[in-house]
């Protein structure tokens, strides 16, 4: 292992961390209140940045896959670690493992909870919150390879280790012209949604904090009922962008080169749209009889159905009271996630479409052995080391949200709730069911149970791998 | 500066790293998956799993803003097709691994101007150009000739006792009449420009630039330059083997070819003229060697398709006495091993093809101001050699060379000035219209004015 060049990608890594933070540190400014929280973490990140990037040097050896995952785990946690200061040093969340479940719920754009009354919290600390959303979106070290001038050559293991999704497809011959061209679009949606809200009557404040957690699919909100208390329209909005934000952003690279027919091949797209309206459907029609008013079932089923599908977690309604048929489908929609390459968590269409694929093939070799067929995504074919891929990342993903749930299940709160936190954890999104549903939080369970789902967060965020293969499988040979 | 990349095997990995190494934007394209993978997972590029002559691939990957398109597969026909496409789709410069053009020049000449290439790059003929500038000066580990054979280089490896070991440059230079220059020194793999109070040890590479008609005179009065290659064992016949027996024997050298391939024996007697003997048999045999007596040769050179033949037998013929022992390897992890074991002449024909497109492409990258015509890496990379055509615009024109305010790791080692050829002092000056080599170690120039500070 090369720990000189971890050592020192994660001290910039720090330093950008404390440089973002200037930006809350100015909100707090603005509306007057006490920057020493914010202060102190920044110099801590700055000095112990600095000094992990001099303890380590750029130039030493090469970037490996293990280095790649080695950065991403460390920097994960660093940022985390440092993020979580100003929350526990303003004492709005007392104890630090509190704050640090807090600022990893943030970073991995889970969005689940510990805070029974987020009004309390003061500007600054709400905007903290959820601009950790937005840098963990798209990630701190595609981040850092964005600004980078140069970039070494086997930069893209790290890119890989980050990116949400099984391929990272580079849309220029360098990875940091892709990080770039990532973070341009990124940005641009951020601000068009932001302006949409602003047209819509929303507060400046609170269209910005809304922007910034639903583009990295997050869903922390500033109120305690979080969306339910806008307008029709901004519900509308915010809708449409958790949506805008779980498509794949070769997506919208294609859009920009005026490749409509590269777009018409994405079937992960198509399967994700399709899947958004036919259980917004559902959802609808089962929950009228509540509501009554189709335009209001039809506005609540389709956010809680884009919330949970996208991994995002923002709330109207609380969907613990409606009929199971509607909970059951919440419930699955939570393991589906958006597209490979946004910034939403789970388990990904393209890899639920390439499952059902295989499924489908083996199928056909039961009834004719001699039949041989294709795995195709996105108009392209998959070979079978690629397909056994995705079969052993779902096995995998099943036995940890089985491992979180198994360590968290000693918590007397019965399964509905424990599993649903499992379930909401491991995929990011935030609220589950049952005592953690979206009008409750996490603050219930014990410290170690929240160090369990930080650790769930932090795996389900950075797929598994990297976690798992910098700290358990070390050992192994 | 966008460069695509038709084939990622062996010639086309060594091309792309030293394109990615050099900054380029680089587009991988091979049809198979693996090769395109290796090459985006170990360089900073993009990968593109498809056949060169698609046409869909090639417009999604954008031809109208590539500035080179470089086919290098190991078919020629898929290479000529590919560039061609490139061309007509808009690429600026094409450049295409060619291997076999037949030996006719009007031949090439053809094809180049018929498909509208660029470059014509036949790495076998540059290995076979190369190994035969290394037979010329038996103690050279490498040799490499300048625009129009204006000036050569030989690398060598300073032994203990020799004149050259301990001697101060100064001294060297006032000793001997003839003009020439010790321009790169790599000393414990550290590279050193030197100056005229540096004192040379055993064990040091350099690097002597000289004219062409005095290097030679120059390696014998130094007492360095052994005896001058006559006969020639060659082992393997590959294309490298037809192309480099063919000059020797122009140059009035007896050459022996072995191979075990009864066929491929055929072939290059119908290929050589007569004076050319070969053998069939196998080359690793020591019995056979002897027999065709490995004892009395001048020179080995080993170019079967085996790395680890070529060493192995590579050291048989060194134990065996023959002073000249050149081998061709492919992979570059071998060479090192190699070299510390004694065996310091190698050949690498992806590495030369690599050195030629770098060349290439940073010439296209400067188009206007005093660009470069040619590009060589020196003493296992460390050091560049290039060659610029001074411009009106250069700053340092007319100034005597001690007064120009030069960078520290840079030299210049010779001026061109129409059919004369200097080997520069500190009176000398830079004019207009001069080509000028300059030594570098440790940047990549583009540009001449880049050498003052």
């Amino acid at each position: 292992m090369n720990y000189k060049i971890v050592l020192h990608t994660l001290g910039r890594v720090l330093l950008l961390e404390a440089l973002l933070m200037l930006l809350p540190l100015s909100v707090a400014l603005i509306y007057g209140e006490d920057p020493l929280p914010f202060i102190i973490a920044i110099a801590d990140a700055a000095s112990v940045g600095f000094l992990l990037a001099k303890l380590g040097t750029e130039k030493s050896g090469t970037l490996y896959a293990r280095e790649g995952f080695a950065i991403v785990s460390f920097s994960w946690i660093g940022i985390s670690l440092i993020g979580a200061l100003p929350f526990a040093l303003s004492g709005e969340i007392p104890s630090y493992i509190d704050a640090f479940f807090e600022t990893v719920s943030g970073f991995t754009t889970t969005g689940a909870s510990i805070l029974t009354d987020v009004e309390s919290l003061s500007r600054g600390m709400l905007f903290w919150r959820s601009f950790t959303h937005w840098i963990g979106g798209m990630g701190v070290l595609v981040f850092i390879t964005a600004i980078a001038d140069k970039t070494p050559d086997r930069s893209v293991n790290i890119l890989r280790a980050e990116m949400p999704g099984h391929s990272v497809d580079k849309l220029m011959p360098k990875t940091g012209s892709t990080a770039k061209i990532l973070y341009r679009i990124y940005i641009a949606l951020t601000v068009l949604e932001a302006v949409f809200l602003l047209c819509g009557g929303m507060p400046v404040f609170d269209s910005i904090v809304h922007a910034l957690g639903t583009a990295g699919t997050g869903g922390f909100g500033i109120k305690s009922d979080s969306i339910a208390s806008y307008s029709n329209y901004l519900q509308w909005i915010i809708t449409v962008f958790m949506l805008l934000f779980g498509v794949s952003f070769n997506v919208y690279y294609l859009a920009l080169l005026g490749k409509w027919r590269g777009i018409a091949k994405q079937n992960e797209l198509w399967v994700y749209l399709s899947l958004a309206v036919i259980c917004t459907a559902i959802v609808t029609v089962n929950i009228s009889s509540i509501y009554g008013n189709l335009s209001d079932c039809l506005r609540l089923a389709a956010f809680q159905v884009s919330s949970l599908l996208t991994t995002t977690g923002f709330a109207t309604a609380d969907f613990n009271a409606w009929p199971q048929l509607s909970k059951a489908v919440l419930f699955v929609l939570m393991f589906c996630g958006g597209c490979m390459g946004s910034t939403a968590g789970g388990l990904k269409i393209s890899r639920i479409t390439v499952l059902f694929s295989h499924i489908r093939n083996e199928l056909r070799r039961a009834l004719r052995p001699r039949n041989v067929s294709a795995i195709r995504l996105n108009g392209r074919y998959l070979d079978a080391e690629a397909a056994n891929g995705v079969t052993a990342y779902f096995a995998l993903y099943i036995a940890v949200i089985c491992a979180v749930f198994i360590l968290i299940s000693f918590e007397p709160f019965g399964m509905e709730t424990n599993l649903s936190a499992a379930v909401s954890c491991v995929n990011n999104i935030g609220p589950g069911f049952g005592l953690v549903g979206p009008a409750s939080s996490f603050a219930d369970y014990s410290a170690f149970s929240k160090l369990v789902l930080s650790a769930a967060m932090l795996m389900g965020r950075l797929e598994m791998y990297p976690l798992l293969l910098t700290f358990a499988l070390r050992r192994a040979k | 500066m966008k460069t695509v990349t038709v084939g990622c095997g062996k010639v086309g990995s060594a091309i792309i790293k030293s394109l990615s190494e050099e900054g380029h934007e680089v587009v991988a394209v091979d049809s198979d998956k693996a090769a395109v993978e290796a090459v985006t997972d170990s360089f900073d590029v993009m990968g593109v799993c498809a056949s060169g002559t698609d046409f869909e691939t090639l417009r999604d990957i954008g031809m109208k803003d590539t500035e080179l398109f470089i086919a290098s597969t190991g078919s020629d026909e898929l290479n000529m097709l590919s560039c061609l496409l490139a061309k007509r789709m808009g690429a600026r410069h094409t450049a295409a691994r060619i291997r076999d053009t037949g030996s006719s020049a009007a031949g090439t000449a053809f094809i180049k101007s018929e498909l509208q290439l660029d470059l014509m790059i036949n790495p076998e003929l540059l290995t076979a150009q190369a190994i035969f500038n290394l037979l010329k000066y038996p103690a050279a580990v490498k040799s490499e000739t300048f625009t129009r054979r204006s000036f050569e280089m030989a690398e060598l490896i300073v032994k203990p006792d020799s004149a050259l070991d301990g001697a101060l440059l100064s001294e060297l230079r006032a000793k001997n009449r003839i003009p020439f220059l010790i321009c790169a020194v790599l000393r414990d793999k550290k590279p050193v420009i030197p100056n005229g109070s540096f004192r040379l040890h055993a064990g040091d590479k350099i690097g002597i630039i000289a004219q062409p008609e005095d290097l030679q005179r120059l390696l014998k009065g130094l007492g360095i330059l052994g005896k001058r290659s006559r006969y020639i064992m060659v082992l393997g016949a590959s294309r490298i083997a037809a192309r480099l027996s063919e000059m020797l024997l122009k140059s009035g050298n007896s050459v022996k070819i072995i191979e075990k391939d009864r066929d491929k024996c055929n072939a290059l007697c119908e290929y050589l003229p007569d004076s050319a003997s070969v053998i069939c048999g196998d080359g690793t045999s020591h019995e056979l060697l002897s027999e065709e007596g490995i004892d009395r040769t001048d020179a080995f050179v080993a170019l079967t398709g085996m790395d680890e033949e070529n060493i192995l037998v590579s050291f048989y013929a060194l134990s065996r006495g023959v002073s000249n022992v050149i081998a061709k390897v492919n992979r570059c992890g071998y060479g090192e091993i190699s070299r510390s074991l004694g065996l310091d002449c190698l050949v690498s024909p992806k590495s030369i093809t690599a050195d030629l497109i770098t060349s290439y492409a940073r010439a296209l990258e400067n188009s206007v101001g005093s660009q470069v015509e040619t590009l060589y890496s020196l003493l296992d990379g460390q050091f560049e050699a290039l060659e610029f055509r001074v411009c009106d615009s250069f700053l340092g024109c007319g100034i005597s060379i001690k007064n120009l305010r030069l960078r520290p790791d840079i030299l210049i080692a010779g001026i061109i000035r129409g059919s004369e050829k200097i080997i520069p002092c500190g009176d000398d000056i830079i004019m207009p219209e001069d080509k000028v080599i300059v030594i570098s170690s440790g940047l990549k120039l583009c540009d001449l004015s880049e050498i003052l500070l």
